[in-house]
């Protein structure tokens, strides 16, 4: 199963848990696993019902263009980090 | 010191190409050297008229009345906006690509609404038959503000007493909006580890405070615009930008239109470095063209650059490092506070991510405060926010070095980050090459030249900053010639043209001199972010390298039926088509462009592309300065560049970024500074006070290239426009620290600055 590392500011809702395993083939259905187990997860990461755009998942170390619908293995690593570009 | 008696300029190659890593000639060198490229300031049309700008004297003031009524009736005036011509945005937010911004917020810089935050503040825009003209009916122009006190520090605006900016501005902490209005924007904190046990392992704790100047990008073209509104309620801009669709979208967004109505031309740009990512006179110059019916023009003046312009933030920042006695880091801790100037969006965040990046710290946690102030809303500015965490972190590990009596880069290579090092921010970092950069600078004959005479010290320090990589289209048209037309979206600021043309030419096997090269308006490519976060080579590079594989493709195919075999059978080599079935069938590139015509459709290749594996880039720096005690003026004797570029696509242009970099953070480190008074005024706004240093105040800015491959991209490149400038403030101030035994936690390290070091040492207390 994929695990889910929790920032800093979202261990609030997940009791103070830093990494969870969960069940999911994209990083949406990861998403929807964790909101199950941990109500307030998905409003602290959506807006408009999509990811807020400051907001960037990588996977694996590697920052994914398309969000939510990167695909994600068994062992995979997903991280919500800043979305940043330069100057 | 000065005479050259090494070699300047370095590649350390790992892999060679046919067309990469070469150094062709630049696509628009004639034009450029010849005066004959055209800049936003040279674009007129049938019509024209001329915009100006007036701009708040006050830091900090609410507007009661604005009378325009005299300078309306000024014969010459053509049309006179404020911002009551702008629809109001409500609570509307807008992805402009650095995340969600309040609309309103950019509007009201654009042309302030209740309240000047900052003196510079746009207020009213005249559109005149000359510019003369619009600028006497300025003059005729009656605000009436309430003034109010102004505050100009991170530290002081984060007071609880402190003068508010925003009356709505409720404070976010740790990702969760609450009801403390505050100037305090947003609170983050990363965390890794347990931070109070790391320090408690720890032999050896240095904790310092350091304090760094607003400074600007100092791109020598002032910002300008032409706009036209037309007739058909379309709106066309000519502007100098690095954003073409960035102004397009926010120009859209503010004036309330669509976006297809919207079309952007890029001129040539003179600079940027971040500083012309944001919008400010193009909707401007719209509106004025709308009220006018003519095609309107606003050129900037230098002293609007600097007081109307997103600077870089000033920081207060406080870092704390705990080692072990062999020079294990164990623990590290940094609180960031950054001014975002009049709007929230200082760039504290990528700070928070760079501060530790370096090292293998296994217990940190950084805290960031993106705080408001009343300075102008800052923008980007070369690997925003990381130049200003590099100069504590660096200085903290100087100290350590100097502390544990360790040569300070094997302090470094022992905590340096690698692949597979986890970052306080959370991800692993993929292939890097901070060791690298480290070992070349050791290896580096710089590292280890005797360093003669009094009052002269030696200062390195390390840098990073991620990059980006976004999305980039590209079109390639084959042409009867043998030749290939490459339209991109990309405004060239580093020679992008010839670096994003020479992937195309490796791809089909051609010279780069057999691309032509374009950058074209916004209805004419698909859409491209920023020429920013040092993107351009990488991701439009890609965009370029995939539409060469589509000609190549159809070329295939075109080849096969001309041949009357299956594609599967022709094989592409170095420009040259062949069946491999046994058969005499050859044909060069140029030869199958000239039977195109006749033969089928012509051939256009496309792409457009949003990469992932974006290679993060490091630096470093090897500085020696000499002191002179009495005056405090630091002279630098000479100074090495190293950075990672991946594969140097075209190297004399990662010189240049290297070079270019290095002395934009030098004169942060040295000379730059908004130097304000107790007002909120800016006492040096102009080029001969606001003191950039140029060729004569500097040494060759030598460089050595390090090349470690980056797997996400088919020849290896990372960026490398901007984490040059992270190290030299750091690597100046270990200098200076090594010269005149004077620990510098300012910036910048004027002489001021350091004879009051000096004096402090020496016990001198008047």
């Amino acid at each position: 199963m994929p695990i889910v590392f929790i920032p800093a500011a979202m261990k609030e809702l997940t009791a103070g848990a830093a990494e969870i395993r969960v069940c999911g083939s994209t990083v949406r259905e990861a998403v929807a696993e964790l909101e199950a187990a941990y109500p307030g997860v998905r409003g602290w990461l959506f807006e408009d019902n999509r990811l807020k755009p400051n907001i960037a998942v990588a996977v694996d170390g590697v920052v994914s263009p398309i969000g939510l619908l990167q695909d994600v293995d068994e062992d995979s690593e997903i991280h919500f980090v800043a979305a940043i570009s330069g100057g | 010191m000065s005479e050259q008696s090494h070699e300047p300029n370095m590649v350390l190659s790992t892999k060679e190409f046919d067309v990469v890593g070469k150094r062709p000639l630049r696509h628009d060198g004639v034009d450029k050297v010849t005066g004959r490229a055209i800049y936003g300031a040279d674009v007129s049309m049938a019509g024209l008229i001329h915009g100006a700008v007036l701009r708040s004297p006050h830091a900090h003031a609410r507007i009661k009345s604005i009378d325009t009524s005299r300078a309306e009736a000024h014969p010459e005036v053509r049309a006179v906006v404020t911002s009551e011509d702008f629809v109001d945005p409500g609570d509307k937010t807008v992805d402009l690509g650095e995340g969600l911004t309040r609309l309103a917020y950019i509007r009201n810089n654009v042309l302030a609404r209740d309240k000047v935050l900052y003196r510079g503040h746009a207020v009213v825009a005249v559109a005149a038959a000359s510019l003369h003209d619009a600028l006497e009916a300025l003059k005729l122009i009656e605000v009436e503000y309430d003034l109010l006190p102004a505050v100009l520090t991170a530290p002081d605006a984060m007071k609880e007493d402190a003068p508010l900016l925003h009356e709505s501005l409720r404070n976010t902490e740790f990702g969760k909006p609450t009801d403390k209005v505050s100037n305090i924007s947003d609170h983050f904190r990363h965390e890794k580890g347990d931070i109070e046990q790391g320090f408690a392992e720890a032999d050896l704790i240095v904790e310092r405070e350091f304090d760094t100047s607003t400074v600007h990008q100092g791109y020598i073209e002032p910002h300008n615009t032409m706009a036209l509104w037309n007739n058909d309620d379309r709106i066309h801009i000519w502007t100098s930008t690095q954003g073409p669709f960035t102004i397009r979208d926010t120009t859209a967004a503010i004036l309330d239109k669509p976006v297809s109505q919207v079309r952007v031309t890029p001129t040539e740009i003179g600079g940027g470095f971040g500083g012309k990512i944001p919008v400010y006179i193009d909707p401007v110059a719209a509106l004025l063209s709308r009220k006018s019916g003519h095609p309107v023009k606003i050129v900037m003046s230098r002293e609007e650059v600097l007081e109307g312009t997103g600077p870089t933030p000033g920081s207060h920042l406080k870092v704390k490092m705990g080692v072990k006695s062999d020079g294990t880091m164990v623990a590290a801790q940094a609180w960031l506070a950054y001014e975002a100037g009049a709007y929230p969006g200082a760039m504290v965040v990528p700070g928070g991510m760079c501060v530790f990046a370096a090292y293998d710290i296994p217990n940190v946690t950084i805290d960031g405060y993106d705080v408001v102030v009343n300075k102008p809303s800052t923008a980007a500015y070369r690997a925003p926010g990381a130049t200003n965490a590099a100069f504590a972190t660096e200085s903290v590990v100087n100290e350590i070095a100097e502390k544990l009596g360790i040569d300070p880069l094997d302090l470094r290579l022992k905590n340096a980050s690698k692949e597979g090092t986890r970052r306080a921010d959370g991800p692993k970092f993929p292939r890097i090459g901070c060791v690298e950069v480290i070992e070349a600078m050791k290896n580096h004959p710089h590292y280890s030249a005797p360093l003669e005479g009094p009052n002269r010290g030696r200062g390195v320090a390390i840098g990073f900053w991620f990059n980006a990589g976004l999305p980039s289209a590209c079109n390639i048209a084959v042409n009867p010639d043998g030749t290939i037309t490459l339209v991109e979206g990309s405004p060239d600021i580093g020679g992008t043209r010839t670096s994003v043309a020479m992937q195309a030419a490796e791809v089909l096997g051609l010279p780069a001199e057999k691309v032509s090269p374009s950058v074209v308006d916004t209805d004419s490519v698909g859409f491209t972010a920023v020429t920013g976060g040092s993107r351009v080579t990488f991701s439009t590079g890609l965009a370029a390298i995939e539409a060469a594989r589509d000609v190549r493709d159809q070329m295939i195919q075109r080849a096969a039926k001309i041949w009357g075999v299956e594609k599967d059978s022709v094989e592409f080599e170095k420009g040259v088509f062949h069946s491999k079935n046994g058969t005499e069938n050859r044909m060069t590139f140029s030869e199958l462009a000239a039977q195109l015509a006749t033969t089928g459709d012509p051939i256009v290749g496309r792409a457009a592309v949003n990469p992932p594996g974006v290679g993060g880039s490091f630096s470093g720096n090897i500085v020696d300065v000499e002191v002179d005690p009495e005056t405090g003026k630091v002279t630098i004797l000479r100074f090495t560049a190293f950075q990672d570029a991946g594969k140097a696509i075209h190297p004399s242009y990662v010189e240049g970024q290297m070079q270019g970099g290095s002395v934009q953070g030098i004169g942060w480190a040295l000379n730059e500074e908004y130097f304000m008074n107790s007002e909120g005024k800016m006492m040096n706004s102009s080029l001969l006070d606001y003191r950039m240093p140029t060729s004569l105040d500097l040494p060759m800015i030598d460089t050595v290239i390090i090349e470690v491959a980056n797997p996400g991209h088919p020849f290896g490149a990372r960026g490398v426009g901007e984490a040059n400038i992270v190290p030299p403030p750091a690597a100046l101030a270990n200098a200076i620290n090594n010269a005149a035994g004077v620990a510098m936690n300012r910036l910048p390290m004027n002489p001021v600055a350091v004879m009051e070091a000096i004096w402090e040492k020496n016990g001198v207390t008047d």
